[in-house]
């Protein structure tokens, strides 16, 4: 507890709601929201379709605003925090994975790992051996040189999670990263989530609606109308094959 | 942490070799619209200076008078109010340098067996100087060929081309005006290219009294026209209304009579044909802006729907750690670097394109520094706002907003 104290948790989410004006109607996508992850968690957030979960991780990840509520991110109320320094906490901190991988389509895989380097000031040859040590990571440096139409679906998949690693993240937020995979593809890239979390002590949050996706992360968090509806962590979650 | 320019300039170059079709689409409004500019502004001038040049090489500071009050339509031997006693009278007014008649008549000109149709002027020597008339070969004739109505001609470059065999000296040789036999006694040098109007080395000069007695049959003395040297710009005012008065007193003229006489103060047509050159190249100008300004707009259409296109880019770099200001700054050199580039193929192409107008049409085209300019600066302003516009729109959406972009 001694600790806790003196280490924030790295998420800390308090009555957060969300209201979208939507043509007159407001649409309440969050409707009182707590959340604490600590570092070295690794989450699942399930819910139906509608329930917010990509309007929560969006907040989590400082890519918008909550409504009302408090949000705490390693002890920093980015609310507060101007446009140009929460670009660098999202560049620093925080690793993005997307369902459907977002990646610059006309550039190679490993230009597309060095993006977030440059826009950290790293560049050259020391951007290139990140990336290419990135991309080692995730098993794929043979297709560095690949453009992303030429690779698989999980393929890409690796890249965009070497682009999240990149930085040395404190927390990866990933929205759906299997949703676009089959079955064997989806175990390799959770299997790659879990390795990024057991070697090198990330925090990671991952929004699925499958159960056997969220299997892979010991604490699950279920998301129904925008209010959390259960919240448990297992003593194991389910190993790679 | 700003991304720096070098890195912003690599991302703006792999945006713009990405979408290729793109660039060259938003490059070629801009380069229409340079060029244009260049070129139509290029024929404006050229006119402009080609109307001007013509003029003062009659010099500014040449009356020209005709006979008949203004606006009567002046024929030759229609009106004879103006003879070569009043151009020896107004020769004596102070304040006058040199004064020259001049009557005009169409003839066919042979030398052996070669023939040529064209204006014969006959006049004094002072002409030479008035219109500043430069010899290449021979002499003008003199006061004692005008006395004695001598059959000699001073023949422009068109008639020599035109009658005579390249090489051949013509001074001394004899040609047929109306069927009678002339000495060539000087041959002129080029005045210089045509333009729309008259050829200028298309003449041919004999002394006035020659002219009247044999070609036009003119027994009363009367001219087609007299041109005045005035000896200085500063009393064109005072010889002009010297002149008037003279030649009202000579025509014995009540005061409640009209001019028979009109007066032209190349000053005053000067100013009127630069006003009239000045509205061409307005008007060139004009329609070029009109291309420049709808080269603009399609610019604005491939950048608007490229940024919808990009919206979601924005998004994906934001999440990556770009700030507005790198998104803001990528775009704009995008827009810098075509417009940039757009311009200057503009430039060549419109250079170009004077050239060729040129060298088709016989027309001189002008091409200054500040067409130039201006089409630039344009082009630049046109680009660079419909480039940054639009992106400016998308960098104002947060991030989560810019990723769901459809
Ligand atoms: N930009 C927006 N404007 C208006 N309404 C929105 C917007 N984004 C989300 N919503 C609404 O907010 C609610 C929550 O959306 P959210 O995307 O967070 O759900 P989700 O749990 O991620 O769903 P899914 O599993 O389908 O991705 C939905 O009702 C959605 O329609
Ligand atoms: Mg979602």
């Amino acid at each position: 507890m001694e600790a806790a104290a003196n280490r924030p948790p790295l998420v800390y989410c308090q009555g957060l709601t969300k209201v979208y004006p939507l043509s007159g109607v407001e649409v309440h996508a969050l409707r009182g929201v707590d959340l604490r992850v600590e570092r070295g968690e690794m989450v699942a957030i399930m819910g139906p379709s509608g329930s917010g979960k990509s309007t929560l991780m969006h907040i989590i990840g400082c890519m918008d605003t909550q409504t009302s509520g408090s949000y705490l991110l390693d002890g920093v109320d980015v609310s507060n925090v101007p446009e140009k320094e929460l670009a660098a906490i999202r560049n620093k901190k925080l690793g993005f994975v997307f369902q459907r991988y977002n990646l610059l389509p006309r550039a190679t895989a490993l230009y597309n790992v060095e993006l977030p380097l440059f826009y950290a000031g790293i560049t050259g040859s020391a951007a290139e051996e990140k990336a290419r040590a990135a991309l080692e990571q995730v098993g794929i440096l043979h297709l560095a040189d690949h453009l992303p139409n030429q690779m698989s679906g999980g393929q890409q998949q690796r890249v965009a999670i070497a682009r999240a690693m990149v930085n040395d993240p404190l927390l990866i937020l990933a929205d759906e990263p299997t949703g676009a995979l089959d079955t064997v593809s989806s175990a390799e890239v959770m299997g790659i989530f879990q390795k990024m979390h057991e070697e090198r002590g990330v925090t990671v949050i991952i929004i699925t609606h499958e159960p056997h996706i969220a299997e892979f992360c010991r604490r699950r968090v279920i998301l129904r109308d925008g209010r959390i509806v259960g919240d448990k962590t297992f003593e194991y979650s389910n190993p790679v094959a | 942490m700003s991304v720096k320019i070098g890195v912003l300039s690599d991302f703006a170059f792999r945006a713009l070799k990405a979408n290729k079709l793109r660039s060259i689409l938003t490059m070629l409004g801009i380069i229409i619209g340079v060029a244009a500019v260049i070129l139509m502004m290029s024929i404006g001038q050229g006119a402009q200076q080609q109307v001007m040049s013509r003029i003062n090489r009659l010099g500014t500071n040449t009356l020209t008078i005709f006979p008949g009050t203004a606006g009567q339509f002046v024929r030759s031997g229609s009106v004879n109010t103006l003879t070569l006693d009043d151009v020896e009278a107004v020769r004596q007014l102070p304040g006058v340098q040199a004064a020259a008649p001049t009557v005009r008549s169409g003839q066919l000109v042979t030398c052996g067996n070669k023939t040529w149709t064209t204006s014969i002027t006959g006049t004094t020597p002072e002409i030479a100087d008035i219109s500043s008339l430069t010899l290449e070969r021979g002499r003008f004739f003199g006061q004692a060929e005008v006395s004695g109505a001598a059959t000699v001609a001073v023949i422009g470059q068109t008639v020599y081309t035109n009658l005579y065999t390249p090489g051949t000296n013509p001074v001394g040789t004899e040609i047929r005006i109306g069927g009678e036999a002339y000495r060539v006694i000087g041959l002129l040098q080029t005045v210089g290219a045509s333009s729309g109007g008259s050829d200028q080395d298309d003449v041919v000069y004999i002394p006035v009294t020659t002219a009247q007695l044999r070609l036009l049959g003119i027994t009363d003395k009367s001219i087609n026209m007299m041109q005045v040297q005035v000896a200085g710009q500063d009393q064109m005012e005072s010889v002009q209304q010297a002149i008037t008065y003279l030649l009202r007193k000579r025509h014995r003229l009540n005061d409640n009579q009209e001019d028979d006489f009109t007066i032209r103060n190349m000053a005053q047509l000067q100013s009127e044909a630069q006003n009239i050159t000045g509205i061409l190249t307005l008007f060139l100008a004009g329609v070029a802006a009109i291309s420049l300004i709808v080269g603009g707009i399609g610019v604005m259409n491939i950048m608007l729907v490229s940024v919808t296109e990009r919206t979601r880019e924005i998004g994906v770099r934001m999440a990556l750690g770009a700030s507005r200001q790198d998104i803001l700054n990528q775009f704009l050199l995008e827009a810098v670097l075509l417009s940039l580039s757009g311009s200057f193929i503009g430039i060549v192409v419109g250079i170009a394109g004077s050239k060729i107008f040129s060298s088709f049409s016989g027309w001189s085209t002008v091409i200054s520094f500040f067409s130039v300019f201006i089409a630039v600066a344009f082009a630049l302003m046109v680009g660079i706002f419909f480039g940054y516009y639009p992106a400016r729109q998308a960098a104002r959406l947060k991030p989560a907003e810019a990723l769901n972009y459809e």
